[in-house]
């Protein structure tokens, strides 16, 4: 102790972090040790020199901002939120949420909210109100949606690249043909049939499905496919009440909106966990949202219980039920799948489900599924409509779309939606979800 | 219950890479689980075996080996394994490394002008041999703060090195951003789009003056390295080498994509996730717990290798309270008291280093009463104890040999 000056006798700590409810992202920004193994990870970096990478979009900004007149570089609306850079560090920095964080406050704090940026992403990061309400005159939708001089007038004025096909919309919603099909009440009874049939009467089998948006409004095949797989195991289904699993919300900044989504899905999802169903999601990013985002970046009642119960589709079937023995007991006849170019979504390879899909049909007859190699596809969900990110995202996208034409037949498959988007607009290939491959080799 | 093995290795570095390779070669079917990628990008890319016993550096590693203390892991496999272990590596690089064929060390420049002993290193860097009496030129790129070449140059020569060297920086074509990383270089070079081989080669060639071989900080090229250094070579009628690097590490880049091909092709199926958990009967191990975000999803196998690091790779865990292997909570004996666990002199012998599992001679973690911890759990890599793999330029060469014993041995109780 110097003699200078004798100290006081009250104790006043220094408050760290004021506001209690934004993550403590200290430890993760301490923990990086600046390695750089994430920027050589990186898709974006890998095509764009000026993006200067996930560790400095993470602990090196989250420092920089520790200075009051520092905000937030507006390279952070460059990162696709791919999150490849979380798998990638030796040093389990939380990347991918110091990004979110980042780009939330970018959004609230830099972004004027009278730009046409900032309602370009917000109606691009909304993609559920924007296909609910195309939904209801879905033909009219699809005609109108890649009408040639709207599409120009969108592209030159709203920043949404004329380049890219609208995916069209359902005549039918999924839940649409769900509530056709009988609902919960009709599952419950198909479900009762093939457990008798399974010899496992008397059973519990329940799921709660998220079938997030896309299955719903644009390829409610992959939804249907889930009902039927899962039934043939003799699950009972529910589709409960859901909205945005929140994917492009946290990709453009928008986590209000998220916020508002996943307080509705928590507690729809959450009530049926705690009686004792579990969240089985179709889309990658939608269990990747569930099981890691929402924990990450809310606070919200029954959101770990959620986030521990939610499963991926495939994954789910897999360790519950003998899906690979019936698989390689199984054949399929359809030749327009007999090959298939199999791309992982970045955040399928996230959740350690990369290798699944190929495992899984390597034993199964008259299906021959090849990887066509680690790449990121490029879209990232919102990222690649947008006319500034389009180049970037197709020069991401190219190793994927070589590789895919290498592979005999005409037909890919992945898990995302959206990179399902991306192969077929890369390749004109058809693609499938693995849970249709599974459907037409078993039900 | 669906998701089942013969053998699950935990930890996705070389020696966890050795074991699957050595099990699937024995004929069992192998998951591998690691928590992240292969750390293999922070490997300077150099294979080394025993650099140094007692602070002196060795000419012939084999030759020392007998000398290790009983509970180094050299001693316990033996040196065969060791054989086996490098073996199973020249399998797996093929004709990208050099060194098989000799037992004795090649001492090779780094990037900090330092020269290391080892027992295999990329053909890459082959030309740029200390041993060898041609004089060099090592060349720097400007925007690349991570080899200064003439700093580099300085070090070599008072290292004494048998031949003159000089450093010289350029500027690499096409300017890269100041902190460009290293994949930026690497790829520019592959895809010669702009001509970027030529173009580097013109400028070099400016300072160039007459050495027989010219060294660069390994950057060039990860796909097509070798087309690389053979335009480089042949515009500038020298040798061209690789000096090796720090992370993230082209040379480390390429050897993972080598690891990564044999994997595939021996039909391991590679799982990133973290394992946090075990299920056991009694003293069998049943089942590996793997965290998939918030999911805990049992991978069951009959044999299992744990194959996580060390201190660093974190397979080996402590806090003030005590050092710990946490996957299946192995014994690792360590002093009681924090203090005791290392000395004050910086480059003393230090304890810490050799913390890790303890092993019986099939390389199964005992407890601390010597007793199995688990009769089907096997140890390799840097998560078994008695080596100080900096100290002694021995991690590579543990990993291989040890990697490579369990995995036979886990791969055969199987069949």
């Amino acid at each position: 102790m110097s003699d200078a000056e004798s100290p006081s006798d009250e104790f006043e700590p220094i408050e760290v972090f004021p506001d209690d409810e934004t993550p403590d992202l200290r430890p993760g920004a301490d923990d990086c040790y600046k390695c750089s193994t994430c920027d050589t990870n990186c898709p974006v970096a890998e095509v764009d020199d000026d993006f200067p990478g996930p560790k400095f979009q993470g602990p090196e900004q989250w420092r920089l901002k520790r200075k009051e007149d520092t905000s937030v570089d507006d390279s952070i609306s460059k990162c696709s939120n791919c999150m490849r850079c979380d798998s990638a560090c030796p040093s389990d920095v939380p990347l991918s949420q110091m990004h979110n964080t980042a780009r939330a406050e970018y959004v609230d704090e830099e972004l004027s909210k009278t730009s046409l940026t900032y309602w370009r992403n917000r109606v691009l990061a909304n993609y559920r109100t924007s296909a609910f309400l195309a939904s209801k005159v879905p033909r009219v939708a699809n005609a109108a949606m890649n009408f040639g001089p709207a599409r120009w007038a969108m592209d030159r004025l709203f920043g949404i690249t004329s380049e890219r096909e609208f995916p069209a919309f359902a005549t039918e919603t999924f839940r649409e043909w769900w509530e056709r099909e009988g609902g919960a009440d009709g599952s419950r009874e198909r479900a009762r049939a093939a457990r008798e049939r399974r010899g496992e009467e008397g059973e519990e089998k329940k799921v709660a499905y998220f079938h997030g948006c896309y299955a719903n409004y644009n390829t409610p095949a992959v939804g249907k496919a889930m009902v039927r797989v899962f039934e043939h195991f003799g699950y009972e289904l529910v589709v409960p009440k859901q909205r945005c699993s929140g994917t492009p919300m946290f990709a453009n900044g928008m986590l209000d909106d998220a916020e508002r989504h996943a307080k509705v899905n928590v507690s729809s999802m959450g009530d049926l966990v705690e009686q004792g169903y579990d969240a089985i999601a179709s889309c990658t990013s939608c269990s990747m949202a569930l099981r890691q985002e929402y924990p990450e970046l809310f606070d919200i009642d029954g959101i770990e219980d959620l986030a521990e119960n939610t499963w991926e589709a495939l994954e789910y079937l897999r360790v519950q039920e003998d899906l690979s023995g019936e698989l390689s007991a199984a054949t399929v006849e359809d030749e327009n799948i007999a090959e298939l170019a199999y791309h992982a979504p970045c955040h399928a390879r996230n959740q350690g489900l990369d290798g699944q899909a190929l495992e899984l049909f390597a034993d199964l007859a008259g299906v021959d599924a090849e990887d066509v190699g680690d790449s990121c596809s490029g879209i990232s969900g919102t990222y690649g409509w947008k006319s500034e990110k389009y180049d970037t995202s197709m020069k991401i996208g190219d190793e994927m779309f070589e590789h895919m034409e290498d592979v005999e037949g005409e037909v890919g498959m992945t898990e995302c939606p959206t990179c399902a988007m991306q192969m077929e607009h890369g390749t004109g290939y058809e693609i499938k979800h693995p849970l249709e491959i599974v459907e037409s080799a078993l039900v | 219950m669906a998701i089942e093995d013969d053998v699950l290795v935990v930890g996705g570095g070389v020696a966890g890479m050795t074991a699957a390779l050595a099990a699937a070669e024995a004929g069992a079917s192998v998951r591998l689980v690691t928590k992240s990628q292969s750390t293999l990008r922070h490997a300077s890319g150099l294979v080394d075996v025993l650099g140094y016993a007692d602070g002196d550096l060795l000419a012939d590693p084999f030759a020392a080996l007998d000398d290790l203390p009983a509970d180094h892991p050299y001693a316990k496999v033996g040196v065969e394994a060791v054989r086996d272990g490098l073996a199973r590596f020249d399998a797996v690089t093929g004709e990208r490394y050099r060194g098989g064929h000799t037992d004795r060390n090649a001492l090779l420049p780094t990037h900090g002008g330092a020269v290391k002993p080892t027992a295999r290193y990329p053909a890459s860097a082959a030309a740029g041999l200390a041993s060898d009496e041609r004089d060099a030129l090592l060349v720097g790129f400007e925007t690349l703060s991570d080899f200064d070449a003439p700093l580099a140059a300085d070090h070599l020569r008072a290292a004494d090195v048998p031949f003159d060297v000089r450093g010289a920086t350029v500027s690499f074509p096409g300017t890269p951003r100041a902190d460009a990383k290293v994949t930026r270089y690497a790829h520019a070079l592959d895809g010669n789009d702009d001509e970027e081989r030529e173009r580097l080669a013109a400028r070099v060639a400016r300072v160039h003056d007459g050495e027989p071989r010219v060294g660069f900080p390994a950057v060039l090229g990860e796909a097509h390295p070798g087309d690389v250094r053979a335009t480089l070579a042949d515009a500038l009628d020298a040798d061209v080498f690789e000096v090796p690097m720090g992370p993230p590490s082209l040379p480390g880049i390429r050897l993972e994509a080598d690891y990564e091909r044999a994997l595939r092709e021996a039909g391991v199926n590679v799982v990133r996730r973290p394992v946090v958990d075990y299920e056991a009967d009694g003293e069998h191990l049943t089942a590996a717990v793997v965290e998939r975000n918030g999911q805990h999803v049992p991978h069951h196998a009959e044999s299992f290798v744990l194959a996580t690091g060390g201190l660093v790779g974190e397979g080996i865990d402590s806090d003030r309270g005590g050092v710990r292997e946490p996957v299946f909570d192995c014994h690792v004996p360590h002093p009681a008291d924090r203090y005791d666990w290392f000395v004050d002199e910086r480059f003393g012998e230090q304890p810490y280093p050799r913390f890790g599992v303890v092993v019986d001679d099939d390389l199964r973690p005992r407890d601390a009463e010597g007793r199995i911890e688990f009769e089907n759990l096997r140890a390799a890599g840097s998560v078994v104890g008695g080596a100080d793999f900096a100290a002694e330029c021995s991690g590579m060469g543990v990993s291989l040999a040890t990697g490579d014993a369990a995995g036979s041995a886990a791969g055969a109780d199987t069949q």
